[in-house]
């Protein structure tokens, strides 16, 4: 630390908080309080320059079980089940330290998912680094893979799906999004809240180290810059054995009722979860330290209420039941320790065997911190480089094979071949199969469909349209295999809110965001918020990725993206106005500029309807939505995916005005490339494009019009690996 | 046929085990680690997954287990005993089965769609293997012999040999044949909504041995 800068600036509070802090307190805060208060009232904790925004997005529905403000959302999946899902960033701890950064990333999401009581079914991804040409972005891509590999591989949770894409802006600032889906009975599910003075606060899992202290304050709410590497003893690192066990304890528990409330050991290890437990329940709780098992004896009690040494729970146990517990805990090898008490009142209080080493209200500490007014204000243009990476006068057919293998729009199988994507048994459509990860429920006798998505370049382009633009490519994900949206959670990855674009930025995202679930009625169920995403050459595309769970009645209808017969007619569904602002081709070209097509919501709606109800029918053979690289691209990928190529005639667009080269490259909502019978395309309104067969893509546009073998295609699509593994 | 599925600390497919023997068979349930209890067992899957954690070696803890313990003897009197990825992992470990499976040549975890040539009939089968340590490795003599003595199960078919298994060897057994260990995964091929029902042919072989060999079917008890 800096001499004379006082502690609680290092510690990220600014003068106005801790004067607040004062006055709340009455008196200056010691040590462990302002350690405490210094996580609670940071950003990762307290949302305080998003929570204000947040609160105008839609969070009601039908269906809803849990909604914003639990450890996960849940909808209600028929039969007495719901589905729980929730999404969080791991993205600093990852840019320090890949590997443990995405594996801690998808321990802690699943742990949010099993403490409301759901077992965890389903994993996703959502990965954003540096353009692969950078020997720093290989190796965070490497490590995060690895990763996530490691821990969701060895915890026998299936990962399903996700995407990753390459953008210079993310190379100092890597994002890693981890999304876990769970099932529960409803009747089995607990909420987070401490309940009932007298009972006991039993702490389960692995016992509590140096990992991770500061975490929360020092990295996940400071702009990362030079000297990284001496914040790595502030990675946590992860055991996904000890968590295997703590799940299995958590939920052999939960089901034989032993448990009042359960919550995670996330952000801020014990002082957030003892916090909002006690903040929730409107109670008061005690905390003696001295009864924490430690890694290491001789830890002070501030490092103790804030380690973030990862696979640990918190549960509020009937004191008669302590020992049953304990037992339960015992028999799954895991530890257990009676560390505290529920109190009547409001207060926090940390004691060290009878010496009381702090004391807040819970009041103060969970829900004291200020909340602030952002200034946005637009940025006069452009605000990210530009870099020509297409030869000027290339042709169609080098262009679409320069799209195929630009590593976002690439197959990532190299990716997703490193997961486990089938263990659970639900796993009806893996990755790549089709849009949307399918997950049969026999349990309830249907099936949910999960898609991730969030074009980063779009939003930075139009933080207001380009938000719009990734809820509908995920509703229209689901609408490919035959889903309706049952709930919709996110994660905001935006820069500094303090600085007028990244505030504008990140207020025109939101706005989108709420404008397009209450235009589809989809309910929000939860969220993650991650700010201060720059690095030294400035802000991360602003990033929202958004996660849609759809529900529907028979997984042995779903068609997948891939063409299935020769001779299969191609259409084109939906309201699609191709263009090229924001696309990867305008990235190629070096010509990114402000500015997306305001999309028409109500008639990408529309089309999900159409789509799903004809792929319940079973009426489609194939059914991929238009998104990166646009409608060449999504023919190809089709094409590829089937082993059979196509002929198409691009003219119906070009009579709408479209340009030979935004009618095959151009990007937007609402397009969706099925193939079947023609006489069934005619009936949904599809526009006829032409015929699936032979061993080339054949695409006329005008004087862009293009043929390019199976084979190149295939070769382009696939090259990711030599492109991800050179010197590695 | 009542299958017994081993559930050890870290196991992972126990559950995708269970429902693949009830679809296949009269039922079955989970053995916990502890537990030398195989009654009214009579067949054993030990399951994939990392137990414990796979820390020391993978398999290398899992043997100690009472459980395994029981499963040994059951073997030793003919019962059925199929271990599937890191079952096989812990069979080789326990001494039940020849060979050990090292690391894959290129070093990572894959997950994908295998097809397997059944040894004798030429049959061949798609199962989705998913493994990082699946490389199956056995001393040239030692292979020699389990050919000679019709030990090999299964082998890779050409360009599916993708974790470097010596001889293509996906799957083996023990002298008498009543034990199997493999690195596919059956038990996520018996359902068509989810790629393909050929591991139910791994399960009819292992039941068919036991049937044909009633004084052999029931384990004894531990």
């Amino acid at each position: 630390m800096t001499v004379g800068t006082p502690k609680y600036r290092e510690l990220g509070l600014t003068d106005s908080e801790y004067e607040l802090i004062v006055e709340k307190l009455g008196r200056e805060p010691n040590d462990v309080e302002l350690a405490m208060f210094s996580l609670l009232w940071s950003e990762h904790c307290a949302y305080k320059h998003s929570r204000k925004l947040l609160s105008k997005l839609p969070t009601e529905g039908k269906r809803v079980v849990m909604g914003p403000g639990e450890n996960a959302g849940a909808v209600d999946v028929g039969s007495g089940y719901a589905v729980a899902f929730k999404v969080e960033s791991h993205n600093h701890p990852s840019a320090v330290e890949p590997f443990q950064g995405a594996a801690t990333g998808v321990g802690g999401i699943m742990r949010d998912v099993f403490a409301i009581g759901a077992r965890p079914i389903a994993l996703l991804d959502s990965l954003r680094f540096g353009e692969l040409d950078s020997v720093r972005s290989r190796h965070l891509l490497d490590g995060a893979v690895r990763g996530i590999g490691h821990y969701g591989n060895s915890i026998g949770v299936a990962t399903v799906g996700g995407e990753i894409y390459f953008e210079e802006p993310y190379e100092h600032n890597c994002l890693v999004n981890a999304m876990c889906i769970g099932f529960a009975k409803i009747e089995d599910m607990v909420r987070a809240a401490a309940a009932g003075p007298g009972n006991s606060i039993v702490l389960m899992g692995a016992s509590t180290g140096r990992d991770g202290i500061g975490g929360a304050s020092v990295l996940a709410s400071a702009e990362l810059g030079e000297g990284d590497d001496a914040k790595r003893p502030t990675v946590q690192i992860g055991d996904p054995f000890e968590e295997s066990k703590l799940l299995e304890c958590c939920l052999e528990l939960l089901e034989k009722g032993l448990l009042v409330s359960l919550q995670d050991l996330g952000a801020a290890g014990l002082t957030s979860s003892a916090g909002e437990m006690a903040s929730a329940g409107g109670v008061g709780i005690d905390i003696d330290v001295a009864k924490v098992p430690l890694r290491e004896a001789d830890m002070e009690p501030f490092e103790i209420m804030v380690s973030e040494s990862q696979e640990r729970m918190l549960a509020v146990v009937e004191p008669a039941r302590v020992d049953e517990v304990r037992a339960i805990c015992e028999k799954w090898q895991t530890g257990s320790a009676t560390i505290g008490t529920v109190t009547e009142g409001g207060e926090i209080r940390i004691l060290r065997g009878e010496e009381v080493v702090g004391e807040m209200p819970v009041e103060a500490l969970v829900d004291g911190c200020p909340l602030y007014d952002l200034e946005p204000a637009a940025p006069e243009g452009w605000i990210y480089g530009n870099r020509e990476t297409l030869a000027p006068g290339a042709s169609a057919k080098d262009e679409l094979l320069a799209l195929l293998s630009a590593p976002s729009i690439a197959s990532k199988r190299w990716a997703f071949e490193q997961y486990d994507s089938i263990v659970g048994s639900r796993t009806v459509r893996r990755p790549e199969q089709a849009d949307a990860a399918v997950l049969q429920l026999p349990e309830s006798g249907n099936a949910i469909a999960v898609s991730i998505d969030g074009n980063g370049r779009r939003v930075a382009c139009d933080p207001y349209s380009g938000t719009i633009d990734a809820v509908l490519e995920c509703a229209q994900n689901l609408a490919c295999v035959g889903a309706e949206p049952l709930g919709l959670t996110n994660c905001l990855n935006f820069g500094n809110p303090e600085k007028p674009t990244g505030a504008w930025q990140l207020d025109r995202a939101i706005s989108g965001l709420a404008e397009a679930c209450r235009a589809l009625g989809v309910p929000v169920v939860g969220g993650n918020v991650s700010l201060y995403n720059e690095g030294p050459d400035g802000p991360i595309y602003p990033t929202p990725v958004v996660a849609m769970v759809g529900e529907l009645p028979d997984p042995a209808q779903v068609a997948g993206d891939a063409f299935v017969r020769e001779g299969d007619a191609i259409g084109l569904i939906g309201p699609f106005e191709p263009n090229l602002a924001g696309s990867e081709l305008a990235k190629q070209r070096g010509e990114l500029k402000m500015g997306l097509p305001a999309p028409d919501v109500a008639a990408v709606a529309k089309a999900c309807h159409t789509v799903r109800d004809a792929i319940r029918a079973g009426r489609l053979a194939s059914a991929h939505d238009v998104s990166d690289g646009g409608l060449a691209c999504a023919l190809a990928e089709s094409a590829i995916g089937g082993g059979i190529g196509c002929r198409v005639d691009l003219q119906h667009l070009r009579e709408r005005g479209c340009s030979p080269e935004e009618a095959l490259f151009g990007e937007g909502p609402g397009g969706f490339v099925v193939s079947g019978e023609r006489a069934t395309l005619e009936e949904l309104g599809a526009t006829l494009l032409g015929e699936v067969g032979g061993d080339e893509i054949e695409i006329a546009a005008g004087d862009r019009s293009l043929t390019v073998s199976l084979a190149d295609a295939e070769r382009a699509w696939r090259s990711l690996p030599a492109q991800a593994e050179r010197d590695i | 046929m009542i299958w017994g599925v081993l559930q050890f600390p870290g196991s992972c497919d126990e559950r995708d085990a269970l429902r693949a023997c009830e679809i296949h068979g009269d039922g079955a349930r989970l053995v916990w680690h502890e537990s030398r209890d195989l009654d009214g067992v009579d067949g054993v899957v030990v399951p994939g997954g990392f137990s414990y954690g796979d820390y020391l070696r993978a398999g290398a803890i899992a043997r100690f287990s009472p459980a395994m313990e029981a499963v040994a003897e059951a073997a030793a009197g003919g019962a059925p005993v199929i271990g599937i990825c890191n079952g096989f992992q812990v069979l080789c470990e326990a001494g039940l089965l020849p060979g050990a499976l090292l690391r894959n040549v290129e070093l990572r975890f894959r997950c994908h769609q295998v097809e397997l040539v059944e040894e004798g009939s030429g049959q061949r089968l798609s199962i989705p293997a998913k493994h990082g340590e699946g490389r199956y490795y056995a001393p040239e003599e030692m292979l020699d012999q389990l050919e000679a003595n019709g030990q090999v199960a299964y082998r890779y078919a050409d360009g599916h040999n993708s974790n470097g298994s010596v001889r293509d060897i996906a799957g083996v057994t023990n002298e008498r044949g009543n034990v199997l260990g493999l690195m596919p995964h059956p038990e996520h091929a018996v359902d068509p909504l989810t790629g393909s029902t050929d591991g139910l042919r791994v399960f009819e072989r292992m039941s068919r041995g036991a049937l044909a060999n009633q004084r052999l079917t029931k384990a004894p008890r531990g």
